[in-house]
């Protein structure tokens, strides 16, 4: 890095700012998704799970927003950030967007990312940023209950019965192609990894794929070949998907600014 | 002033668990005096547990009522909260009202599943006891319950259903 000590200072917390984003979105997108099933699950338990998983994610996206909001200094708190941005400036994967499709795409989705956020939190809790550790650590012990809820489902539903096995392979082989992204790393990852902020998202895959290739096997499922990956959520480009997914959770404080409850 | 204020907040129940007190759950995390103001550090159970924000108005009033007029909440996030807080008396209040209190410590270690392995989180517990009647006889229905820090459990010889705090 070049330049001026200020202006390298400026350029490290944009970048900063623009990784707490990303791991906000993620939380927040996935939270809005799980949300939409209340009252809408096949199973009591499964309504109050779906809940429960929501508002975990919901608190978590609200610290690395308010995290995000304080660094830009922009006056900009975790609400601003969530209610007020449209989708092009999210920076959540591509996967944590997809709709919600039936309980099986749901629950492999899920299953995708938290088996993937217990490899990137536990990396996470380790950082330099004392806040980001902080954060991470308490993450973490949520979404460790999340894995073991999603794997669980994953495994009854692909060793299930004829159709909820084709739906779990169904909803895999439609999914695959958006896990790619998770282990693709960009300017801004690498400067977090050298900053030793953040990590190198290539460095989770091999454990990733070692666990879902467990559960896969004792899911009876199929794991597809690796062909082309989607990319580009963390940038910015998003699917039409998910501008429905902001209408619809944004269309209050956009319309009644400034709403108190 | 200090001890008098943990003895006063030793009678503000939670909002969702009101059998035991936010002392009993170990979510005041520290009381101190400083200049201008009462500082009370508060950690959330679960990050996003609604009633962190009812806590907060609770513990303000509760020190308002007893004559703190300057009264300042501190948010602390680490280390993370643990079931290990939970007091001896905590643990009894629960049991007392139905809810079976967290049957392992997690010590200082963040719950990280392994990759390498599909262990689920009940194989490094012990058995769960039914608050009701006592038998170590239960089943999980769910491993979420009615709020986030619970999991919803069976005993198969009474047949009640119960609530079972998670070690977390």
């Amino acid at each position: 890095m070049t330049g001026h000590p200020e202006a390298r200072a400026k350029r490290a917390s944009k970048g900063r700012v623009e990784y707490l984003l990303r791991l906000g979105d993620n939380a927040l997108v996935l939270a809005q998704r799980s949300a939409a099933w209340v009252a809408h699950a096949p199973v009591m338990e499964e309504d109050v799970a779906l809940a429960n998983v929501a508002l975990d994610l919901f608190g978590q996206a609200k610290l690395w927003l308010e995290y995000a909001g304080k660094l830009e200094n922009g006056g900009r708190d975790a609400d601003a950030l969530a209610f007020h941005r449209d989708s092009g400036d999210f920076r959540n994967l591509l996967l944590v967007e997809r709709p919600n499709g039936n309980f099986a795409d749901t629950i492999v989705r899920g299953y995708f990312y938290d088996a993937w956020a217990n490899l990137a939190l536990h990396a996470l809790a380790r950082s330099s940023d004392e806040h980001v550790a902080a954060i991470a650590a308490k993450s973490a012990k949520e979404t460790a209950y999340h894995l073991h809820r999603s794997e669980d489902w994953l495994i009854r539903l692909g060793d299930g019965t004829e159709l909820s096995h084709d739906r779990a392979q169904h909803a895999v082989d439609e999914l695959w192609r958006f896990t790619g992204e998770m282990f693709l790393g960009d300017d801004v990852d690498a400067e977090m990894t050298s900053a030793g902020i953040g990590f190198d998202p290539a460095s989770l895959r091999e454990a990733w794929l070692e666990r879902i290739g467990i559960a896969f096997a004792n899911a009876a499922l199929a794991q597809p070949a690796d062909d082309w990956m989607q990319r580009g959520g963390k940038q910015g480009h998003h699917s039409e998907a998910l501008s429905y997914m902001l209408a619809e959770m944004q269309v209050l404080p956009r319309t009644y600014i400034g709403a108190q409850w | 002033m200090v001890a008098q204020a943990w003895e006063w907040l030793d009678t503000v129940p939670d909002p969702e668990l009101p059998s035991v007190t936010i002392t009993d759950l170990g979510i005041v995390r520290d009381i101190r005096e400083e200049a201008d103001a009462l500082v009370v550090a508060l950690t959330p159970t679960y990050s996003g547990c609604p009633a962190t924000a009812v806590i907060e108005e609770d513990v303000t009033r509760a020190l308002h009522e007893h004559g703190v007029k300057n009264v300042r909440i501190e948010h602390r996030l680490a280390p993370a909260w643990t079931t290990d807080w939970i007091t001896p008396r905590g643990r009894e209040r629960l049991k007392e009202h139905g809810i079976a209190p967290p049957a392992a410590d997690i010590g200082d270690g963040i719950v990280i599943l392994s990759p390498s392995t599909s262990l689920g989180i009940n194989e490094v517990e012990g058995p769960i006891q039914c608050p009701h009647c006592g038998s170590p006889t239960t089943t999980e229905l769910s491993h979420f319950g009615s709020t986030p820090c619970k999991a919803l459990y069976r005993c198969e010889i009474c047949r009640e259903p119960f609530d079972y705090v998670k070690p977390h």
